[in-house]
């Protein structure tokens, strides 16, 4: 019989000392903690200044779209897997356009207000769905936006199919640079720390085991609202951010890419992680842009990018690159 | 309305028949199943516009094909994802998009992307006047629920579905393989709706955004009537069926499609496991 051979991996010796000591006793070790973290950031920092003016603008949306993901990621990792992120977008979007069209608010009160507002409006919306468990989950959260669309198409509120325009715009491109990242790391780091808290843990129970949960005398539909509002008021802001960027609001704001972008963009950076779907969108964000003049084709790309990954490196790349990183590897 | 709803509901009911049956035998939600809709119709166009061939070849050539592409998705795609939800319910979806955004690309749209009705004409029931092919959708459509009954609960293939249906370990230890009846359903159900789509499709055109609202209307239709029963499929196809029509007569037609969401919401809050759905299922969903 032909002997098979399998790959061994044992975790470096820094990671055994730095992973769970926290006893840092060499620059070395400390360096391994932390340029993993710090060096993106700088990395992000320096390539605003260092790209043209056209992709600073692909990079702000590139950032909303980042955030997007990694919101995600957070309500996937509860368990509520959404196929209808667009909704959220969009009733930020609408909530931050219609106060800015119809009571001249400013910007620096939309943004906010749609926010904190975004996110009870759509846990609203989506609350009936959200006894249900797995995949009925994601066919209502699939239904909803479309269905809205439609609404908005047939009763022309808000603009009908031609949306609100002419709204007041966010003030310089460096400052919308500047504000899409800060949301983008708060959003990463907030989120990241969150989940690691005991607070957190519930949220990741829900997914693994919600019977659990509940037999732990926790109300999981109060813990899934909580969830849904810290998801949704994420994509509020992104919604009524790009309505201020862009300067109008319409339809496309339900638009199926929006719903799309987001679970690409962690299945190519890797689910549950976070940081994975950052990864994603900055890989598909410019991709994206790049093939702008093919108009649909780019969903064409994202889907089957979605089937590669999903079928070849189901892990996605974030945790194969944190898997080099943590561990050697040898055949034997 | 009444002949018009009740045609209306049997369309519906065609439309998710497939669904229902891949899901309710291997767990599989095909989120393709809209995409696979279209491209049955477009493949049964194209042999019957490029190719040439004649009507009756074409049909049933386009349903074989299209069997075949659900068998492949099965093999190549889900069987290496069994048991993972996330990741079934993205790779069908993306398959979906796939299919239906490529056929946007190529501009699959307009007038000329119809087929031909089988039989012109019209004839009159209880006094409205109803197209023939109206009529024949209603005819193929009872006679594939019939046999699909028949199918199901008479042959032994059917018995092997029914028993991974209920529960794949056991059907396992009885010598049935679950992924090869989860392979054959999801080429069944791929066939149904191709079929549904060769049928429905002559009375428009083929065009892509079909593709989501198909989706959209089978998944309705399978949550409102619990996805495991066939008779369930069939109330909430007339029930959809009925409330849309008297939505475009009383109200409007342009909040018809909002029906399914509202039914769906409603049933939910009432019933989460659906007007027929079985205990199972219950615990599945909540």
């Amino acid at each position: 019989m032909k002997e098979r051979r399998r790959k061994e991996r044992i975790d470096r010796g820094i990671k055994a000392v730095t992973d769970d000591i926290y006893c840092l006793s060499s620059l070395r070790e400390i360096a391994y903690l932390v340029l993993p973290r710090v060096l993106p950031v700088i990395g992000l920092l320096l390539l605003i200044f260092l790209v043209p003016l056209y992709w600073k603008k692909v990079l702000v949306i590139t950032f909303i779209m980042a955030i997007m993901a990694i919101s995600w990621d957070f309500l996937s990792s509860c368990g509520l897997i959404s196929l209808g992120q667009a909704l959220f977008f969009a009733v930020g979007a609408y909530l931050a356009g219609g106060m800015n069209y119809y009571l001249g608010f400013p910007v620096y009160l939309t943004l906010p207000l749609a926010t904190l507002f975004g996110g009870a409006l759509s846990t609203m919306l989506i609350f009936p769905a959200l006894r249900l468990r797995g995949m009925y989950f994601s066919m209502i959260t699939l239904i909803i936006p479309l269905m809205l669309m439609r609404v908005v198409e047939a009763t022309k509120i808000f603009g009908g199919t031609e949306g609100l325009s002419a709204l007041s715009s966010l003030p310089g491109l460096y400052s919308s640079i500047g504000l899409s990242m800060l949301a983008l790391f708060a959003t990463l780091f907030g989120l990241r720390r969150l989940v690691a808290s005991d607070y957190g843990l519930i949220f990741v129970a829900l997914k693994d085991n919600d019977r659990a949960v509940e037999a732990s005398g926790l109300n999981t539909l109060w813990f899934k609202v909580q969830a849904i509002y810290i998801g949704s008021a994420i994509c509020a802001f992104c919604g009524a951010f790009m309505t201020h960027y862009y300067m109008n609001v319409g339809m496309s704001a339900f638009a199926l890419d929006l719903s799309i972008f987001p679970i690409a963009s962690c299945v190519v950076g890797g689910m549950g992680t976070l940081a994975g779907p950052l990864l994603g969108a900055l890989i598909l964000g410019p991709l994206s842009e790049a093939l702008r003049s093919f108009g649909t084709f780019r969903i064409v790309i994202y889907s089957a990018l979605m089937v590669v990954f999903i079928a070849g490196l189901p892990e996605g790349i974030f945790p194969y690159l944190r898997r080099k990183y943590e561990q050697t590897e040898r055949w034997i | 309305m009444l002949v018009y709803g009740f045609i209306n509901s049997l369309i519906l009911a065609l439309i998710a028949l497939g669904f229902s049956m891949t899901f309710g035998i291997s767990r599989v939600a095909n989120f393709a199943h809209g995409a696979f809709y279209v491209l049955g119709g477009l493949l049964t166009w194209l042999f019957l516009r490029k190719a040439g061939m004649p009507y009756f070849v074409a049909a049933i050539l386009a349903v074989l094909i299209m069997g075949i592409l659900g068998a492949l998705m099965y093999r190549f795609l889900l069987q290496r994802l069994r048991g993972l939800e996330l990741s079934e319910v993205i790779a069908t979806f993306a398959v979906g998009l796939m299919i239906l955004e490529l056929m946007r690309c190529f501009g699959v749209m307009g007038f000329q992307y119809r087929l031909p009705a089988f039989v012109r004409g019209s004839v009159s029931v209880f006094g409205t006047y109803v197209g023939i092919q109206r009529l024949i959708i209603v005819g193929a459509g009872l006679v594939l629920l019939i046999l699909l009954y028949l199918f199901v609960h008479h042959t032994k293939l059917g018995l092997a579905f029914r028993g991974v249906a209920q529960d794949d370990h056991t059907a396992y230890t009885v010598g049935i393989n679950p992924d090869k009846v989860s392979m054959l359903s999801l080429t069944l159900g791929a066939m149904i709706v191709s079929l549904a789509a060769i049928l429905i499709l002559p009375l428009g055109t083929i065009s892509v955004d079909d593709g989501y609202d198909i989706l959209l209307k089978s998944l309705a239709v399978c949550i409102i009537g619990g996805l495991e029963s066939t008779l369930g499929v069939l109330v909430a196809s007339f029930i959809l069926g009925y409330a849309e029509i008297l939505t475009v007569m009383y109200i409007s037609a342009s909040l018809s499609m909002v029906v399914p969401l509202l039914c769906m919401l409603i049933i939910l809050l009432i019933r989460p496991s659906g007007l027929f759905g079985k205990y199972k299922e219950l615990e599945e969903r909540i």
